[in-house]
């Protein structure tokens, strides 16, 4: 029997979540750093989204955080916890890089899909040896890539020292990419909504919207999403049922590092139009705070990834408008809807689940409201007799 | 290479493997308790901002050390209410502690000294000085003069802070307490199967509160170490991963301290490697790791002599140490025999392995032995498993 009605697992608890953390936010913004949060967050929405230009920054974090959320997510479904978004997306960049720069592509279009192909390639590459040896050997997938960020960020900075450089420059960075790779961005195909030329908001927005789409299709829709999901709620069950787990555990986290790969077409190919070091900047790590969010749900990802690219942009805003709030505050921020959405999950969940008991409780009692569903009132009366 | 670049390679070894060590202990404690922490990096950090701060505003580094601690520890009690209290993942929890403690201690370094997230410069009191050893010199110039044994005593063993000589007792401690007293017993008992524990009458939430303290504890030493003896003040990511690297030492030595000792002189031994060395020849690095190599072997087999003298050991057990006094010793002095002519050192010379990869080094080192190529690690049995009371 479900302890509660779906609206409240789906939306009540987030959303209670989401408050307490920005409650505690705005206690250390209150108590720390001696300003006012309300102020604060005026200020952050409105350097979200009071303008184009914030809209553009705003949708462009949302894009990397769709494709590192829904990664992140359909491991989860699985029941595994894939922290490596971090280190497939530094990987899937060195992707971008060979997409863009070793072929003279005629068209953006073909571009594009070379980066597509190529940075879901190298992310699901990346996530191969720890799926391998998850599944074969029984390491735990979260130490293992929880090594491979660490591997990938000393591979990154070693490709960008010793393949992708500048000729004559000390830059860690590769040549910028030839003008045929640059993808059309919102000031050149949404300029009547206000955007200019210089925003990074791109069309791999549409793409992070489609993969979305997409990954509803299959956890929902297909065969491999059941077994996925099968797999993830009970891994002996799924066995019985004829799933293999090696397989499972292999497809779910190359789709997993593919989808968090697949951020480089955004930050790489959309963005900085060329390989830099730092590109990622946590994306990955969010990623795992936005599938937390989100009940790893395409929809709720989606959302929860616009709330993130509030907090990146507007947190940028912030810093400049009030000099004590330093940036970090955005890693807090993460931190505590990590706390309370992830890990004190039951805190919530256990009294709001005696709450909806007790309302059950009292309404066969009462005997005003008709239940519709017969068995329900069976369990109603029954709880209700035991007692006398 | 001459003696004492050995010896300076190994007296930075141990200064590396030092916040490593501390940090390993901290978590074998809890895992051996059932409590996966990844947080472990969360928590150094911030004890490394807490102490730095407080040794430098009031000029005492004890009291530096002290607020340290109890930061760490404070979030080790937040991470058990998370994953004792309220049975969430503990993965997860550990993941939000260390984003809380990389923001946090970049929004309040911000906030008390203005300095871009970072404390002011520590000196004097405000710092752990180094404890040299009755008979020691410390300044480099008597060392050269001294006889091979006055060298390893003054420049490896001695010009340490007390930090170094507590973490290096904490090792024995730990032993002790696992395996020979009651309480240790039992927080082994409660990682391999709380519901027993359970049964016989005992607290498992407190049993694993404990364990989580002392994690506390010993992460608050290590962040301690890191801000106020090993550097003078704290930066922003100061701990730079050293958490996770602890974490793989950890998993390398399979759960156990001795072994958690000898895992994170390896990792810092690689570290200090890697600072000495930007880039460096094969051949170096394969010079470097076997006489590791002889080294560990030698030492291991001593001590399992002693223990199967004692009647307490396996014959058996002499045979890893052995082989890898063997292997060692057949490199450094067949090497050079089979190569007269020294084509091959030639070319092994060529191959110049680039300061990345030996940063790298650690973590390949954890997923090969993960991946149980080299002996198979096997964690506690109810790690990371919330325990729900029958009722």
């Amino acid at each position: 029997m479900d302890k509660m009605p779906k609206w409240a697992d789906v939306l009540l608890i987030p959303l209670i979540s989401i408050l307490l953390a920005l409650f505690a936010s705005g206690l250390v913004v209150y108590f720390i750093i001696g300003e006012n949060p309300f102020r604060a967050m005026a200020i952050m929405v409105n350097g979200a989204f009071g303008s184009a230009y914030g809209w553009g920054y705003t949708l462009f974090y949302t894009t990397n955080f769709i494709f590192t959320g829904l990664g992140v997510a359909v491991a989860f479904h699985a029941r595994l916890f894939n922290i490596g978004g971090e280190g497939q997306a530094y990987v899937a960049g060195i992707g971008a890089a060979v997409a863009c720069l070793l072929i003279p592509w005629p068209h953006w279009t073909l571009a594009l899909l070379a980066t597509v192909i190529l940075t879901g390639a190298f992310g699901a590459a990346w996530a191969a040896i720890p799926a391998y040896l998850q599944a074969k050997r029984g390491s735990h997938i979260v130490i293992t890539t929880i090594m491979f960020n660490f591997i990938a960020a000393s591979l990154m900075i070693y490709v960008l020292n010793n393949v992708f450089t500048i000729p004559g420059s000390a830059e860690t960075a590769s040549v910028r990419f030839p003008e045929s790779t640059h993808l059309p961005n919102a000031g050149e195909f949404a300029a009547f909504l206000g955007f200019r030329t210089s925003t990074p908001l791109n069309v791999s927005f549409f793409i992070a919207l489609l993969a979305a789409v997409a990954v509803w299709l299959l956890i929902w829709r297909t065969r491999l999403g059941y077994e996925i999901r099968a797999f993830g709620h009970s891994e002996t069950a799924a066995i019985y049922a004829g799933i293999n787990p090696v397989k499972i555990t292999m497809i779910a986290m190359l789709i997993s590092g593919a989808l968090c790969g697949m951020m480089a077409i955004n930050a790489v190919q959309g963005e900085s139009e060329q390989l830099r070091l730092d590109f990622v900047a946590g994306a990955g790590f969010v990623g795992i705070a936005v599938a937390l969010m989100g009940r790893s749900h395409p929809i709720g990802v989606c959302l929860a990834a616009l709330l993130f690219g509030m907090l990146y942009q507007g947190g940028a805003e912030l810093a400049f408008e009030m000099p004590a709030v330093s940036r970090e505050m955005i890693l807090v921020i993460q931190a505590l809807v990590i706390l309370f959405t992830g890990a004190l999950d039951n805190m919530v969940r256990m009294p709001m689940e005696s709450l909806f008991m007790s309302f059950r409780r009292a309404r066969p009692a009462t005997a005003a409201a008709p239940n519709p569903k017969p068995t329900r009132t069976d369990q109603g009366d029954a709880e209700t007799v035991t007692p006398e | 290479m001459d003696f004492m670049t050995i010896l300076q390679l190994s007296d930075s070894s141990l200064r590396l493997a030092t916040p490593l060590l501390l940090a390993c202990l901290a978590g074998l404690f809890s895992e051996r308790a059932g409590i996966f922490d990844i947080g472990l990096e969360g928590k150094m950090l911030a004890a490394a901002f807490f102490s730095a701060a407080f040794a430098f505003t009031t000029q005492n580094v004890w009291i530096g050390l002290s607020v340290g601690i109890i930061a760490s520890v404070t979030l080790s009690l937040l991470h058990g209410l998370a994953s004792i209290t309220f049975r969430g993942n503990q993965l997860i929890s550990g993941v939000a502690i260390n984003f809380l403690a990389s923001g946090m201690t970049v929004v309040i370094a911000q906030t008390w000294f203005s300095q871009g997230g970072r404390t002011p410069a520590l000196s004097g009191p405000a710092r752990f000085e180094e404890f040299v050893l009755p008979g020691a010199s410390s300044r480099i110039r008597d060392i050269a003069q001294q006889d091979p044994l006055g060298q390893v005593y003054s420049e490896l063993l001695s010009g340490h802070s007390i930090l170094v000589y507590i973490a290096l007792l904490i090792v024995p401690l730990t032993w002790w307490i696992l395996y020979r007293t009651r309480f240790g017993l039992r927080l082994r008992a409660v990682g391999e199967n709380p519901a027993a524990v359970d049964t016989a009458g005992i607290s498992v939430v407190w049993l694993r509160f404990a364990a989580v303290m002392i994690c506390g504890v010993l992460c608050g030493l290590a962040g301690a170490y890191l801000a106020t003896g090993l550097s003078a003040g704290f930066v922003r990511e100061m701990s730079a991963g050293r958490g996770f690297i602890a974490l793989a030492a950890l998993i390398f030595a399979k759960w156990r301290p001795w072994e958690a000792l000898g895992a994170c002189l390896l990792f810092g031994f690689l570290d200090a490697v890697g600072n000495r060395f930007q880039n460096i020849e094969l051949l170096t690095f394969l010079n470097l790791v076997f006489l590791f190599v002889v080294l560990v072997g030698a030492i291991m087999l001593v001590l399992r002599a002693i223990a199967i003298a004692r009647g307490k050991g396996k014959t058996r057990a002499l045979t890893g140490p052995a082989i890898a006094l063997g292997v060692g010793l057949l490199f450094s002095i067949g090497l050079p025999m089979l190569d007269p002519d020294g084509g091959l050192s030639a070319t092994l010379n060529n191959i110049v392995l680039p300061v990345q990869f030996m940063q790298a080094l650690p973590y390949i080192l954890t997923v090969v032995i993960l991946a149980g190529f080299v002996g198979r690690a096997i964690p506690p049995r109810a790690g990371g498993e919330p325990y729900v009371k029958e009722r």
